[in-house]
């Protein structure tokens, strides 16, 4: 108990540390770095809670993919982020007023939290007890019988997704050079080299 | 290890066979030939698939139907309701393809995944029309309103089409947050997502008034989907959309996307929340009057053809609401026959619209317009009887529709509602007439184009004669018609 107790307030410390760090680091390089140990931090406190599929997820998705695209764009986009953060001190105070009316907002919200006793047994897809099978399992077996339809049409939006930004961006340009590696392998030392006798003395 | 029953894919078989369909063809279009000539090959061929695709779809639809079934655990419902509907928004469609061929070629933009986005569009939509759960409607939605943002943008060296497409998307990102937003609610106040459940739990609720947030959801709900079909106050981004679009894509536009929405608004209201109509009727009554005004009143002072047509079909769509307010089976039937001829009289004006080329240019001024009948006797003839029609003169085909509409305000005792229409239909009827005048009587100053096209003279015979013939099938239309309302009001 005292282990995961400490585990906790590790990982979740860590957590919002790397969280302050992500919008506190001058280099958005670090930045990106931060970012990636706070989604991992976050992915050990879903082992934490038991939900070992989301955070596989976590890590697989967010630090896998999205995170090192984000890497990609600050490395390859020349985004002054120095100029971007001129106005950080100024607009502090407004911010951190909105911020205090969003938590107090919340507060509220939550302190009224009722939860109505049918809403439980009308639950849209009853959950299986969590110590029976396990989450990927459980979500598994419920994404593909019970919702398969909604899992496959979902599917074929992310492929409209996928077609829509191919025809909008893609062009084709004349004069582009394209690596054509079957051309590149299956040339020959007959095709391209030429061997000839020189005469001393003469040139060709 | 329990294995899981095999659903009954029999009902979705259409939608099923549309998927393959379309991803097959893009596979095909994918690996052609690369090159500017092979390119346009490429897109023809994959348009004529396209179109033989839709069709077998037609067939699957009529010969799957017939009685209600569920499928996939109820989320996902075939009855006469969505046959009717289905077989509108696919011929919607295939027409729109075969419209669309060769504008495409003259913009120079005929690219293969045109045809292959109207065909996941239609998936979008037919999934729409037969969704019966909150979450199976929002993705059958979004798999249609994505497609046609890329549609809308297709044209991208142009800053209008980009524009468009980029106003729809925000807006339509908006709408759909909107949407999510009530389903969210609704499904908070009851616990469910399906209509079945749903219709369950207000049964024999009219007398009661249910709690405010489940009437916020509703409302949510009623404003993403008049959104969708354009209806005022959520028409903004119509006129904009419809004349930044390439012509065939508003065309498009103008019909399926319409019904497909309509047919999802009818299903929503009727079905999970019918016996709450006295929570969302007055809301509906607004809309439609404020449609039907704007659409009169807003399109008197237009010039551009395709910003005319999105005021016209804002008002068109007033007036199918009519239906909807009235809010029974005699309502429905009203709608279903007002889409089923909207569908014919709008594909044929935007191919006139089509038509209207000069010098290999479109030109989309209803001035242009002028002396149209000595140029282009046949298709000037073809828009008269559009516009006569749309106007609602009989015995054309747009009189029926507005007839039957105006038949259930009445019988409903909603007599407001039938009076404003009738004022706002003679309104409109002065722009539909006017272009009627400059086609007829104004000097013929620059002649548009000379051969049409045989595709477009197929399309423009097949509308007008259907438009111009209406009341020799109208009986068959109705009746199927009153099936199909008769099946939304018996589950």
């Amino acid at each position: 108990m005292i282990i995961q107790a400490i585990a906790f307030y590790l990982f979740a410390f860590v957590a919002v540390a790397a969280g302050v760090l992500v919008i506190s680091a001058r280099n958005p390089v670090h930045s990106v770095l931060f970012l990636i140990l706070a989604f991992f931090s976050s992915a050990a406190l879903f082992v934490l809670m038991g939900a070992e599929f989301l955070a596989m997820i976590l890590v697989v998705v967010y630090v896998g993919a999205v995170a090192v695209l984000f890497l990609f764009v600050v490395m390859m986009l020349d985004v002054n982020f120095v100029q971007l953060r001129e106005g950080f001190l100024q607009y502090l105070p407004v911010g951190g007023l909105i911020g205090l009316v969003l938590l107090v907002e919340l507060l509220v919200v939550v302190g009224a939290w009722v939860f109505a006793p049918e809403a439980a047994a009308s639950g849209a897809a009853p959950t299986p007890a969590p110590d029976a099978v396990s989450n990927t399992h459980a979500l598994g077996a419920l994404l593909y019988t019970r919702y398969v339809y909604l899992f496959q049409a979902a599917g074929m939006v992310l492929l409209v997704a996928m077609i829509g930004a191919i025809v909008l961006t893609h062009r084709r340009r004349a004069g582009v050079r394209k690596q054509k590696i079957a051309e590149q392998v299956g040339r020959r030392p007959e095709d391209t080299v030429e061997v000839r006798k020189v005469p001393t003395g003469q040139g060709i | 290890m329990p294995i899981a029953q095999v659903p009954n894919l029999m009902p979705a078989l259409p939608e099923i066979f549309l998927a393959c369909a379309a991803m097959a063809l893009l596979m095909l279009g994918v690996f052609q030939k690369p090159g500017p000539e092979e390119e346009i090959k490429t897109a023809r061929l994959i348009s004529y698939l396209s179109v033989t695709t839709l069709v077998l779809a037609l067939l699957l639809v009529l010969t799957v139907s017939g009685e209600r079934l569920l499928a996939f655990g109820g989320m996902f419902v075939v009855d006469p309701f969505a046959m009717f509907f289905k077989v509108l928004a696919l011929i919607a469609s295939a027409t729109a393809i075969v419209i669309s061929r060769q504008y495409l070629e003259i913009q120079d933009i005929a690219r293969f995944e045109f045809p292959v986005l109207i065909v996941l569009a239609t998936l979008g939509m037919m999934m729409m029309i037969s969704a019966n759960d909150l979450i199976a409607l929002y993705l059958g939605l979004e798999l249609q309103s994505l497609c046609l943002y890329v549609v809308a943008a297709f044209q991208k060296d142009d800053a209008r089409s980009t524009e468009a497409g980029l106003k729809y998307f925000v807006l339509g990102a908006l709408a759909s947050g909107m949407l999510l937003y009530g389903c969210s609610l609704v499904y908070g106040f009851t616990g469910t997502t399906g209509f079945e459940g749903l219709a369950t739990q207000f049964h024999g609720a009219a007398g009661k008034s249910p709690s405010v947030g489940l009437v916020i959801g509703i409302v949510f709900i009623l404003a993403g989907l008049a959104f969708k079909v354009s209806a005022v106050p959520f028409h903004m981004w119509t006129p904009d959309v419809y004349e930044g679009a390439p012509t065939p894509v508003t065309a498009f536009f103008s019909v399926a996307p319409k019904i497909a929405a309509i047919a999802l608004f009818v299903r929503v209201m009727v079905g999970p929340f019918g016996d709450l109509v006295a929570q969302w009727q007055q809301i509906v009554i607004f809309i439609s009057i404020a449609s039907m005004l704007l659409g009169a009143f807003a399109a008197i002072n237009q010039h551009n053809i395709k910003r005319l047509m999105a005021y016209s079909s804002i008002g068109h769509v007033g007036f199918a609401l009519i239906g909807l307010a009235v809010g029974d089976a005699v309502g429905v039937r009203a709608i279903l026959v007002y889409m089923a001829i909207y569908l014919f009289m709008t594909i044929g004006t935007f191919t006139c619209i089509l038509c209207m080329r000069r010098n290999n240019r479109m030109v989309e001024e209803i001035d242009d317009l002028a002396g149209f009948s000595k140029s282009h006797p046949m298709v000037a003839l073809a828009m008269a009887v559009f516009m006569f029609s749309m106007a609602g003169i009989p015995p054309l085909a747009g009189f029926f529709g507005k007839f039957y509409i105006f038949l259930a305000a009445i019988e409903a005792q909603l007599y407001t509602l039938a009076i404003i229409g009738v004022l706002s239909s003679v309104v409109a009827a002065f722009y539909y007439l006017r272009i009627i005048k400059v086609m007829y009587f104004d000097e013929l100053t620059d002649s548009l184009d000379k051969p049409i096209g045989r595709e477009m003279a197929a399309v423009l015979v097949g509308t007008g004669l259907v438009v111009l013939l209406f009341f020799g099938f109208l009986a068959p239309v109705v009746s199927g018609a009153e099936g199909a309302a008769a099946a939304l009001f018996a589950g």
